[in-house]
């Protein structure tokens, strides 16, 4: 056992230039004493010393795409709040939980003032009167890094009332969850904020920055995203586009775990980086463990259908990633070597949200469900060919239409482009289909072997229609 | 009898105040009732719905939902086994063979004294440090099924007691806003108008 966090391995900076990871090399990177010696709160300084607007314009400037999933720019999503409305509240997504993903943790871990930093700064530029950290609950570790850290930045004048001996005051609250993964939906977030269940609202026609927290507008970003501002507020936004490409700028922190020899997490800039790069390259993961074959890959977290050696050269991009049958979401790599029992690999993902709908949805409650259990008899070998048809229609009902999946060279399949169509208000009924779906139609044959023929249907999850 | 004792009505009262709405933190004070009595009784829902001004049947309503909060008692430890894909994928499934034979449990089980839970969970967030488990919300990274074996002997030997808090997860570091330095919580109906700082000038 490598022990506690303190001892954890795992993350990798080699030689790139680093934005949002730059202290992790240090053993207290989560101190104030060694925030403010490696440059911390000096972005909040020079915000404070320019009006709230010219804040707000350097943020647009740098594009900084929301690092949460749904790759929005924050400074667009600050400008949503409709003129006028009052107050305006921040809630901060730190409710980290896709599977395969771990960047946000991390930074609460080891950088937590460059975190309040970015809420600090985001507060000031967008108007907004209050805000809330909500931390998943399941992370004690992050979350007594951040309560210390709010407490240090309480006491030197960096949170709460006059900051920095300004006119700007704005309170951090630090709120914890209690472990549900729908929470990390943005609506849900805020319903769970209320001391709610965590359901979805459904939107539109009301996204949060019209009517969030308490029906009033609320910027929800993400916490790597808020990480990125004290960077670009020290350095400038052309500093920050200058890094990255000109649609995606900076870095981003992206996770690679599963038969890898080096499972870590990297911050890579983006636009230089290929999924091949990120599993073999030597200053990334250095190939398969035991120099077995590569199977199959998810690209983006749970949530995002699978990709095969074929799709190793496609950059690490949205819209590449996209055109390609898949997406980067939150920016985690799983990857699976020949050894991997394919039915039986999707079932755990599938599992995963089948347990975690909220049963708000009647497609996702009694969907996930029907999909894990018929999965469950295909993966004990105790299913019929007619159940992985049953799966299927099952998906088509959560997934209307194409379901896009990646090319495949050795079945002569084409790509189907992200994103599908859903009959559910979120994410995470479709999600408990993406496994089921890619695993289908990339490794037919691992299903076939596995079920007893009895109604002769072939088994193809492509080309179904509506 | 199970009501928030007097240090943490005061605690509670403290941490309800920084919402602009008491039921906000109902979660955070079902986090503290459970580190207080290990598991959230009916007596307790009752007493959080008259610190935040809802009715218990809205306590339950949103306990219910979340994962982290026991109805009945559970361990003195949770161990928590993550059976998600990278864990899986890296032999997860082993170590809960090994904890459920080990502790005489099945998952979801707790042991005849009392002192441990077994749980299997879903992505805990470590994935790139594969198989990982959690005890109380405390990680374990990379573990072996060896591990597993001294975990739960260092467990029953009371060996881990400082560095894991019995029962919930947050007992060692907790927000405090002083009082000269908080703002206070901003109501959505006290504050109509843009803060006084929002003014188009700078602020320093």
């Amino acid at each position: 056992m490598t022990g506690t966090y303190a001892h954890a391995a795992g993350f990798y900076s080699g030689d790139r230039p680093r934005i949002v990871t730059s202290r992790f090399e240090h053993a207290d990177s989560y101190s104030l004493e060694r925030y403010l010696a490696t440059g911390g709160y000096q972005g909040l300084r020079k915000a404070l010393a320019r009006p709230a607007t010219d804040v707000h314009d350097e943020v647009k400037k740098a594009t900084v795409l929301g690092r949460g999933g749904a790759g929005f720019p924050a400074g667009t999503k600050w400008g949503l709040t409709p003129e006028g409305v009052f107050p305006r509240y921040l809630v901060v997504n730190g409710d980290e939980s896709e599977p395969g993903t771990y960047k946000d943790r991390l930074l609460m871990e080891r950088d937590p003032h460059q975190l309040i930093e970015g809420c600090v700064i985001a507060c000031y530029a967008a108007g907004l009167s209050q805000c809330f950290l909500y931390i998943r609950g399941e992370m004690a570790h992050a979350q007594e890094r951040v309560a210390a850290a709010l407490n240090e930045a309480y006491a030197a004048g960096y949170v709460g009332k006059n900051i920095l001996g300004s006119k700007f005051s704005v309170d951090v609250v630090l709120h914890w969850g209690a472990g549900a993964y729908v929470v990390g939906e943005e609506t849900a977030l805020i319903e769970s904020l209320e001391g709610n269940r965590g359901m979805p609202r459904l939107k539109p026609p009301f996204f949060p920055a019209a009517i969030g927290l308490y029906g009033k507008p609320t910027i929800v970003n993400n916490v790597e995203t808020l990480s990125n501002l004290p960077w670009i507020l020290t350095n400038g936004a052309e500093a920050y586009t200058a890094i990255g490409t000109a649609t995606s700028p900076g870095t981003r922190m992206v996770a690679v775990s599963g038969h890898v020899k080096r499972p870590g997490v990297y911050e890579i800039i983006n636009g230089t980086t290929t999924f091949r790069d990120l599993i073999y390259g030597d200053d990334f993961c250095q190939g398969i463990r035991n120099g077995n074959e590569l199977k199959a890959f998810v690209p983006g977290g749970g949530s995002a259908p699978w990709f095969t050696p074929d799709q190793l050269d496609i950059p690490f991009e949205g819209p590449q990633a996209g055109a390609a049958g898949s997406m980067l979401g939150s920016g985690a790599i799983m990857v699976m070597d020949h050894t991997t029992d394919i039915p039986a690999a999707a079932l755990t993902l599938t599992r995963f949200y089948a347990h975690e709908s909220c049963g708000k949805c009647t497609p996702c409650r009694e969907g996930g469900t029907w999909l894990e259990r018929i999965l469950r008899r295909v993966v004990d070998g105790k299913g019929t060919d007619a159940d992985l048809q049953q799966l299927i229609e099952v998906g088509t009902s959560i997934c209307p239409g194409d379901f896009p999946h990646a090319s495949s060279t050795r079945l002569g399949l084409a790509a189907v482009p992200f994103p599908y169509k859903m009959t559910t208000i979120c994410f995470v009924g479709p999600s408990a289909y993406t496994p089921v779906h890619s695993a289908l139609t990339l490794f037919p044959e691992e299903f076939e072997a596995r079920v007893t023929k009895r109604t002769h249907i072939p088994v193809t999850a492509v080309g179904v229609g509506e | 009898m199970s009501r928030l004792n007097d240090a943490n009505v005061a605690l509670a009262k403290e941490i309800i105040a920084r919402y602009p709405r008491p039921k906000s933190a109902l979660i955070p004070l079902l986090h503290l009732s459970q580190e207080q009595n290990g598991y959230i009784t009916n007596d307790a829902m009752a007493h959080l719905a008259e610190l935040v001004g809802v009715t218990s049947a809205e306590v339950y309503g949103t306990a219910s939902f979340y994962e982290m909060f026991k109805f009945e008692p559970v361990g003195k430890y949770v161990i928590n086994i993550c059976g998600t894909l990278s864990c899986a994928l890296m032999g997860s499934e082993e170590l809960l063979h090994r904890a459920e034979h080990k502790l005489g449990v099945k998952a979801g089980g707790t042991t005849p004294d009392g002192l441990i839970t077994l749980e299997h969970a879903e992505c805990q967030a470590a994935c790139t440090e594969a198989p990982c488990l959690q005890v109380n919300y405390r990680y374990r990274f990379r573990v072996t099924p060896a591990d597993v074996d001294s975990l739960i002997h260092d467990l029953r030997a009371g060996k881990l007691s400082d560095e894991i808090p019995a029962h919930g997860t947050l007992a060692k570091v907790r927000q405090h806003i002083p009082a000269d330095r908080g703002v206070g919580a901003v109501a959505p109906e006290a504050a109509t108008t843009a803060p006084a700082w929002f003014d188009g000038k700078a602020a320093l």
